[in-house]
């Protein structure tokens, strides 16, 4: 079937994608700068036609344990906030990875720390990659650098979830939230009627009941769960890698960035190839998994590589890991909701690695 | 199974007046003796079964003494974190609106660290049915204060008894939800007789009816015993129990509806 | 004139001998016993079981489920 085109706001597009990917059920709280989310769900009243359930919780809390409740019976259910939203939704999103539970939770991420300001920011890449609550578990975490991405990750970040039965983030920021931009949108798609066996969904005479819970007193038990988990990481970092080369084939330097900053250093590459230097750009789509593998590649044929974030240097230290010593890695990044500029990159570039 | 016997003559199928419903799993309960969570989970097996909800029935099950109720009652079940099963169940019952849902969580867990979502689900009428175990006190973390511990009551956190003026008064939960719009039936019951295990068990069956029927919540606090964290015998926690807890808890319908 | 006789059966190993059942008990059938089970607790035991009218007060509020009750006339 067509797509069909529309100009939307990042935030937008999400709520519409999520009508169309035939999600169940939307759990949040408003938060700058991603309110359009459930502003839009609430106008376009999905109840009405797909049955999609929305709903305005009393706090992030809430929304994000409505979120565990709906996973727990095998709904496509998912919630949106913004950076200090998120810090609050950390306990029920560790308990969704405990339970291994399939879910969206979108991150229109503001600078921080603290109330911090509500202009765009990347400064939540540890939050959303390390793990974020407490416990060892990893969310999959997807950068959209586009309002198409964030419509199209929607539906890439449920069939991942479900998949793997493992918690998605869709980290995005203000800046992407917010723009507009013009975006194919997918046709309607039915919600799904499968019952999964491990749902609870009510007990038949014809199966075991089943329990959903992120609890193990046994600790031979909850070390066995542990090490499922690691398994599946690694699984998920075997085959769900993804990423975006540009001007990578004769590139000296690399810019590696992701999002908002990904977009800049598009420009930033050009700018240094009008000046002669052979700048490429590595933009990871997965933040976790992160590209390590092919970053190490590139490390074997680039001078140097530069992460630039909107933030005080968080990626890098993946960037620092994946090369492994190989080249020099540095950090470039404005923060306090300060998106960087094609030309500060480039300046930081020539800066650190070919001086003056 | 060793057991002991009374009458063998009368020991006979037809006969049968009383025996434990198979809802309730054959897991020995993980309670100290004489705990009121015991009863009141049979009471709830009870009704699933004389009701036949197993097959639609999802429990929420807490943190704190009974956060292992998920192995005592054979139904599906979700573990909810700390406070947080009224937000839980909202999202199952609007997602599956067919299903009987209802949270069970103790005074901790409702009145204190859940006081926003318990508040909220009710103001909403989530058509669910919350129950509430009141036994003034943390059990499973070892007997400390909890919101609903009497004023003058020791606990591990209040060893000279509870001085409202520091540590504040005891929360009148159930009362609170009654006066929301949202509730539909509030009740308070007890366990620890047989004359009040029946009604509670007909307040339950109330609340499955209201549920059906799509009236809204439905909450019924059940005013417990701890024994070993009130550091008395069962029997004697009992007794204090209806001497101490009821006077300020008083049992019976705080809301009921108008049919 | 039909007299009620009651019985009980106590599966001993669940018991935790919280003698709830004991003070619930209308015609003092049920005593603990002398000795204990396998976890160290003094069970319940139909001690007077002659005196048992089948009312199921001590089931009712027996928390862990470890009393069947069984009635007839005679």
């Amino acid at each position: 079937m067509k797509k069909e085109l529309r100009l939307m706001k990042g935030n937008e597009a999400v709520a519409e994608a999520a009508i169309r990917a035939g999600v169940d059920g939307y759990f949040g709280y408003p938060i700058t700068p991603q309110t359009e989310i459930i502003e839009y769900l609430m106008e376009a009243n999905p109840a009405e036609t797909t049955g999609m359930i929305v709903l305005q919780a009393e706090s992030e809390i809430a929304a994000i344990n409505m979120v565990y409740g709906g996973a727990a019976c095998g709904k496509k259910v998912m919630t949106s906030s913004s950076s200090p939203g998120i810090s609050l939704k950390q306990e029920g999103i560790t308990y969704i990875a405990g339970a291994e539970l399939p879910c969206l939770i979108v991150n229109v991420v503001r600078g921080g720390p603290g109330l911090g300001t509500i202009q765009p920011a990347q400064s939540d890449y540890f939050q959303a990659t390390k793990g974020g609550g407490h416990g060892d578990y990893h969310l999959i975490v997807l950068a959209p650098a586009s309002v198409q991405e964030m419509a199209d990750f929607v539906d890439l970040s449920f069939e991942l979830a479900f998949k793997y039965r493992n918690p998605v983030m869709m980290l995005s920021d203000g800046a992407i939230g917010q723009m507009m931009e013009k975006v194919y949108l997918s046709p309607q798609k039915e919600r799904s009627k499968t019952i999964y066996d491990w749902a609870t969904t009510g007990k038949p005479a014809t199966r075991e009941r089943n329990i959903i819970t992120s609890l193990d007193l046994d600790p031979n038990g909850q070390e066995l769960f542990n090490l499922k988990l690691i398994a599946k990481y690694n699984l998920i970092r075997e085959n769900e890698v993804r990423y975006e080369e540009f001007q990578i084939e004769d590139a000296e330097y690399l810019l590696v960035a992701y999002g908002t900053s990904a977009r800049v250093c598009q420009k930033s590459v050009q700018l240094a190839r009008e000046e002669g230097i052979k700048l490429g750009l590595l933009r990871p789509i997965t933040l976790f998994p992160f590209p390590s593998k092919r970053i190490n590649e590139l490390a074997n044929r680039v001078k140097g590589m530069l992460s630039v974030e909107m933030s005080a240097g968080q990626m890098v230290e993946d960037v620092l890991l994946s090369v492994n010593g190989k080249v020099p890695v540095f950090h470039f990044g404005r923060m306090g909701g300060i998106v960087t500029t094609p030309e500060e990159v480039v300046e930081c570039l020539k800066s650190k690695f070919i001086g003056g | 199974m060793a057991v002991v016997t009374g009458i063998k003559e009368i020991i006979k199928p037809e006969n049968l007046v009383y025996k434990k419903t198979n809802i309730m799993t054959e897991n020995i309960l993980s309670y100290c003796p004489g705990c009121g969570h015991g009863t009141a989970h049979r009471i709830l097996a009870e009704i699933i079964e004389e009701e036949g909800l197993q097959s639609e029935a999802i429990g929420v099950s807490p943190v704190g003494c009974s956060v292992l109720l998920y192995n005592y009652l054979d139904i599906d079940w979700q573990e909810a974190a700390h406070g947080r099963a009224p937000a839980v169940a909202t999202a199952i019952k609007r997602l599956m609106p067919e299903k009987f849902v209802f949270t069970y969580q103790g005074d901790g867990d409702l009145a204190a660290i859940g006081t926003a979502e318990t508040i909220h689900a009710c103001n909403r009428g989530e058509n669910i049915m919350i129950i509430f175990i009141n036994n003034g006190i943390y059990g499973m973390t070892g007997g400390q204060m909890a919101p609903t511990t009497l004023p003058g009551m020791k606990s591990s956190t209040s060893p000279y008894g509870r001085d409202v003026k520091t540590m504040g008064n005891p929360l009148k939960m159930t009362d609170i939800v009654a006066t929301l719009p949202g509730s539909y039936y509030v009740t308070r019951q007890s366990v620890h007789t047989p004359a009040n295990v029946k009604k509670t068990k007909k307040a339950i069956r109330k609340a499955v009816r209201y549920q059906k029927l799509d009236k809204g919540t439905c909450l019924i606090e059940i005013v417990s015993n701890c024994p070993s964290g009130w550091k008395m015998t069962p029997v004697q926690s009992n007794k204090w129990m209806e001497e101490n807890m009821f006077p300020y808890y008083p049992l019976g319908d705080l809301k009921t509806p108008v049919e | 004139m039909a007299k009620i006789k009651g019985s009980i059966v106590v599966n001993i190993e669940k018991c935790k001998g919280c003698e709830v059942c004991m003070v619930s008990c209308p015609t003092g059938t049920i005593a603990m016993a002398k000795e204990v089970n396998g976890k160290g607790y003094y069970y319940a035991f139909p001690a007077n079981p002659e005196l048992c009218i089948g009312c199921a007060n001590c089931a009712m509020v027996c928390p862990d489920g470890v009393i069947t009750v069984y009635k007839t006339k005679i």
